[in-house]
Formats: C-alpha cells, sequence, structure tokens
C-alpha cells in the first residue's frame, strides 16, 4: 500500500501568511480544470492553494455602497483592528486607490492581483469600481483585476466586466431557495423599491444565477463564496454546491459565520451560532464529491494587502503613500521577474513530484487522523502558546491532506510563562487557554515547537496528545511519522471509538 | 419640503448614487442633503431613493424629525432588544 505525502514544502514564501507549506491538497484540488484556466488561476493567490503562498494580492476600498442587506454584516462597523470581509479603516477615491495599488505592487513584487471587494457591493458602485479598473490597466496592466458581489446587479454588468478584462469574479451565493434567503437578506433595494422577504430573495437568487450563467458563457472564471449559517442553510448548501458547479462555477469557498455580539449584526444580536471548526469540514468534505473545495481562505478584509493570511495595509495608508518615491516602470519589470521565477520554480516543482512514502506498517482500513500543527513557513516552528493559527491536517491510509485552519486567540505574553492565559477574565466564561484547547475540538493530536507545562496537561485532560517531538520538520513528514507511530500502537484499528486515543 | 441626514449616517455614497436630483451632497462628520433642491423624490419615485436604499435606522428624517426607516426596521432586530441595548429612538 503507498501512503502518499501530497504535498512537500516548494519554494520558500518571503514574509508571512499562510504558515503551512503545501496546505495539503495543492496542486490536485484544481486538477479537473482545463489548462487554460489552471494557467489563468496559477498565480492568483485566492484561487490557487499553492499560488498563495507566493503570491500577494490587495483590496482597495472604493465602493461603499450597498444594494442589498445581509444579516451576518453591520454597516455601521469601522475597526482596524478586525479581520472579516466588509470592515476597512480608510475609504478610497478612485484616483488615491490607483496610487495606493502602484505603491504596494512596487514595494511588494509578489503582488498579482487587484480586488475590489466592498466594504459595500462593488458592483453598486459601478462608476467607482470600473474608474479604478481602467485606470489600473492602463497603469500597471501586468496586475490582474478581480470582484467580489452579491450578484444582484450583475447581468447588468457582466460586458462592463468583459470589457475590463477582470477575468476573475467571486459572487456569494448562500441559497438557491427563497424561502431561505429571507431568513439571510431582510431586504434589497430592486428598480427604485426596498423589497423585502421571500419576494426580495428571489429576485436576488435570479439575478445571481443569471449572472453566473453570462459570467461563464464568456469564459470569465467564477468563483462560488457561502456563508455556513447553522439552522439556515446548512442543510442547503450542498445543493448550492452542485448547482453552481452545474453552472459552470470553478471554485467553491464555503466560509463560517462570523457572529459575535460586539459586531451589532442581526446575527450576533439575536445569538445566532456560528459553525463550529468540525460542522465546516463536514459540510466542506461533503461538497467536494462535487466540486473543487477552496480551504486556505482567511475571510480577509475588505482593504487586506500582502499574502493571504498577513496584512500590511498599515505600511501602505495614503499618508504614507504620498511620500513614497517610486519608480514604476523598474517596478513593473521588477514584478515581472519575481513572477516569471516563481512560476518556474512552482512548474519545476510540479515536474518533480515527490515520491511516495512507503507504507512502513499502516493497517489497511485505518481510521483517518486530525492533527492540529503550529507551523510556518511549512515546519513544526511554533510555540504552543505564539500560535496565532493552528493547521488542521488529516492523515490517513491515502495520504496526509491539509484540511483548514483554526484561529487562536493569543493567551501568552512572554516567553518564559503561559500562565496568564490560564486566568478567566471579568465577563469571560473560559480562560482564553481553555477556548484555544476548545478550537482543536476533533484533533486528536498537537504538533508544536514547544509547549508549557500548563498546556500540556490541559491538552491530556481534553483527550489531545501534545507532541514536541518535531520541531523545525516539514509539516507533512511530521504528521505522517505521529500518524505511524499511532498506527503502531495498534490505535488506529476501525473498530476503536473515534473520538479518543491519545 | 426636503428630508435630512441625521448623525447616524455612515457616509457609505449609497444615496448619493441615486438621488434624481443630485440633493446629496459629502460632508462632515456626515452626508447632507441640499434642501433647496431635495423634492422628497414626488413626481420621480414613489418612495424616496434616499430612504430606499439607506441601510442605516435613523439616518433619514423628514421636516417633522420623523425616521423614515425607524429602530427595527431594516435589521429586522425586535424593538424590546433594540431598547435592551440603548439603540433605540423614536425621532430626531
Amino acid at each position: 500500500m503507498e501512503l502518499p505525502v501530497i504535498s512537500h514544502s516548494g519554494p520558500k514564501a518571503e514574509g508571512g501568511g499562510c504558515a503551512s507549506s503545501g496546505c495539503g491538497s495543492a496542486p490536485d484540488a484544481l486538477a479537473h480544470l482545463p489548462d487554460h484556466i489552471r494557467a489563468k488561476v496559477q498565480d492568483h493567490p485566492c484561487y490557487s492553494e499553492e499560488a498563495h503562498h507566493y503570491f500577494a494580492r490587495m483590496h482597495v476600498a472604493v465602493a461603499p455602497a450597498c444594494n442589498i442587506q445581509c444579516n451576518y454584516c453591520n454597516r455601521k462597523y469601522d475597526c482596524s483592528n478586525e479581520s472579516r470581509p466588509g470592515v476597512v479603516s480608510e475609504l478610497l477615491t478612485p484616483d488615491q486607490a490607483i496610487r495606493k495599488v502602484l505603491a504596494v505592487a512596487a514595494e511588494i513584487p509578489q503582488m498579482t492581483v487587484l480586488g475590489i471587494a466592498g466594504p459595500g457591493d462593488p458592483l453598486a458602485n459601478p462608476a467607482r469600481t470600473f474608474d479604478t479598473f481602467r485606470q489600473l490597466s492602463e497603469k500597471a496592466p501586468d496586475i490582474k483585476l478581480c470582484v467580489s458581489t452579491n450578484g444582484l446587479s450583475l447581468p447588468e454588468h457582466v460586458d462592463e466586466i468583459a470589457k475590463h478584462n477582470i477575468d476573475h469574479v467571486t459572487i456569494t451565493i448562500n441559497c438557491v431557495d427563497p424561502e431561505i434567503g429571507a431568513q439571510i437578506y431582510p431586504w434589497i433595494y430592486w428598480q427604485n423599491k426596498r423589497i423585502r422577504g421571500v419576494e426580495a430573495a428571489r429576485i436576488l437568487i435570479e439575478q445571481q444565477q443569471k449572472g453566473l450563467e453570462m459570467l461563464t458563457a464568456r469564459g470569465i472564471l467564477v468563483k462560488v463564496n457561502s456563508v455556513l449559517i447553522p439552522g439556515v442553510n446548512d442543510q442547503h448548501l450542498a445543493e448550492v454546491s452542485k448547482i453552481v458547479k452545474a453552472k459552470g462555477a470553478f471554485l467553491h469557498n464555503v466560509m463560517p459565520l462570523i457572529a459575535e455580539a460586539e459586531h451589532g449584526t442581526y446575527y450576533g444580536l439575536m445569538g445566532q451560532p456560528e459553525p463550529t471548526a468540525e460542522q465546516l469540514q463536514a459540510l466542506q468534505d461533503e461538497c467536494a464529491g462535487d466540486m473543487a473545495m477552496m480551504r486556505h481562505c482567511r475571510q480577509c478584509r475588505a482593504d487586506a494587502v500582502g499574502l493571504l493570511g498577513e496584512d500590511r495595509g498599515d505600511e501602505f495608508t495614503m499618508d504614507k503613500i504620498d511620500v513614497m518615491d517610486i519608480d514604476y516602470a523598474a517596478a513593473m519589470a521588477r514584478r515581472k521577474e519575481v513572477h516569471d521565477a516563481i512560476i518556474d520554480q512552482l512548474e519545476a516543482k510540479r515536474g518533480n513530484a515527490p515520491a511516495a512514502a512507503v507504507d512502513r506498517g499502516i493497517p489497511a482500513g485505518s481510521r483517518p487522523v486530525l492533527m492540529a500543527v503550529a507551523g510556518k513557513n511549512g515546519v513544526v516552528a511554533e510555540h504552543f502558546g505564539h500560535a496565532r493559527e493552528f493547521l488542521i491536517y488529516e492523515a490517513s491510509p491515502a495520504g496526509v491532506r491539509f484540511i483548514g485552519h483554526r484561529k487562536t486567540e493569543l493567551y501568552c505574553g512572554g516567553m518564559d510563562s503561559c500562565g496568564d492565559g490560564d486566568v478567566i477574565e471579568a465577563g469571560a466564561s473560559e480562560s482564553l487557554l481553555d477556548r484555544n484547547i476548545r478550537i482543536l475540538e476533533g484533533c486528536e493530536v498537537v504538533l508544536c515547537a514547544k509547549i508549557g507545562y500548563e498546556p500540556w496537561g490541559k491538552l491530556e485532560a481534553a483527550g489531545i496528545a501534545p507532541n514536541g517531538e518535531h520541531a523545525m520538520e516539514a509539516i507533512e513528514d511530521a504528521v505522517l511519522a505521529v500518524y505511524k507511530e499511532i498506527a503502531a500502537t495498534g490505535k488506529l484499528a476501525p473498530a476503536v471509538d473515534s473520538k479518543k486515543v491519545a | 419640503m426636503a428630508l435630512s441626514i441625521t448623525e447616524s449616517c455612515v457616509n457609505c455614497w449609497a444615496c448619493v448614487d441615486v438621488c434624481p436630483n443630485d440633493a446629496i451632497y459629502p460632508d462632515r462628520p456626515h452626508f447632507m442633503i441640499d434642501d433647496m433642491k431635495c423634492t422628497e423624490c414626488i413626481g420621480d419615485h414613489p418612495d424616496p431613493q434616499c430612504a430606499a436604499i439607506c441601510p442605516i435606522e435613523m439616518a433619514i428624517a423628514d421636516e417633522l424629525g420623523v425616521f423614515l426607516n425607524p429602530p427595527g426596521s431594516l435589521t429586522g432586530i425586535p424593538v424590546e432588544k433594540l431598547k435592551e441595548l440603548g439603540l433605540w429612538r423614536e425621532a430626531a
């Protein structure tokens, strides 16, 4: 039996971004696509799992107006410390946006993509959105353009999208059933009227589906985003996935609902639960049979800058950009060099696929095991208490694959002691350490470079085995090694209760 | 006869784009309606367009200070809940 490691570490990404090396399914997730589409997405960090380690993107917040209300959105929100869609700190005019993009693309030569994603709906701001695209395609024709939309105004703008050579569009489609839609969208603005309830959802769904068909008919790549809302559309999204695939969407990105009361959204204030990491994974796995699923999405801000998983927006505020001295022509030449070098590396890597690891004693039918990894740049590198996110991997007889990431709240303030993290703050129901352990539910092992005495004990009590023995090893190799160790103890037999192993 | 914008406004531009009279202009701390230009959309649309697209409750008021989108009317959050959270006002 073969036990392939699906992705080995490739060329090193510079700086921050995603901590994993290959995010598991990297090249294979898009394997079903025709070559011309793969060529289009290979350097797009939001569409290609592989690309997101090497290429950077940015969003410019030129589109504040919106034409619908979603129950997970609060239009009053503006905060520089939050990382989630719809949030921005600095609204830009198209002229300012162009100055910002050119500055970022000069400073970060890995930049390949400019997206417009809000904070409202880009197509509800057509003049500002298309003016930005038009100016950028004149001044930096190498930068790819993409746009996200709720789809309501999409059909009327498809021709303009095609004209500006925007070959990537993301539509957020949370349902295809108006009854479900009425629980997600309280109203839309349509033909000079505010329309509510099931009628509003019916119109929105009709426009989204029509827009999707029109885009794919023109050969424009469409990714579909869906927000998983437990009790509302969780039973429905597998059907959404089937339908959008049939209509030609090439990638489906199911994202977890964010519904904190302090965000002031309808769902947040009304106590709508967010999905657990396990619910999200189960649904992504269910949809994966029909559709390429995206698992590396970081749900970034409408003004995010840099690699996925990092935000360098603070380095590029308008006051800082105004005093930068930039040679735009030289920057574009430099980008070409950097992009070509990365593509060459990736192609060399693809041609030089890792040899399949030989099975050394994994019994056939062994059950899969989830492991959480405190990783950085593809290796097990982080202290348990310093990890800002855990990368979740699944080891099974079929190999090691990346499942997703789970965000933590930093509880460890210093290098010496993590003790403060185990204090329950006023008003909180659990300590940050307890919370971070709770988000690891379903995992049986935590791989990290180092771990303190206290979290060690708590993890063991929670049935999760801490493991610091693979520090600085490649993540996939370490996960595979630990899986083999568990197999050697005979604890992977199919009959064993899958919840407890450690 | 004219509508006005209150301090609840978040300056999102939605109303500026749909006003048939170009009566709305960006200003600080919030956008304003030129009362010489505003017709409350009479003759153009059945509903005043700024109030029809505005996403923020209590941001558009008429001459009597009555909100065109009162608390709870856009989010669907029950009035009792808004009162509990201190987010409820009757008029501008």
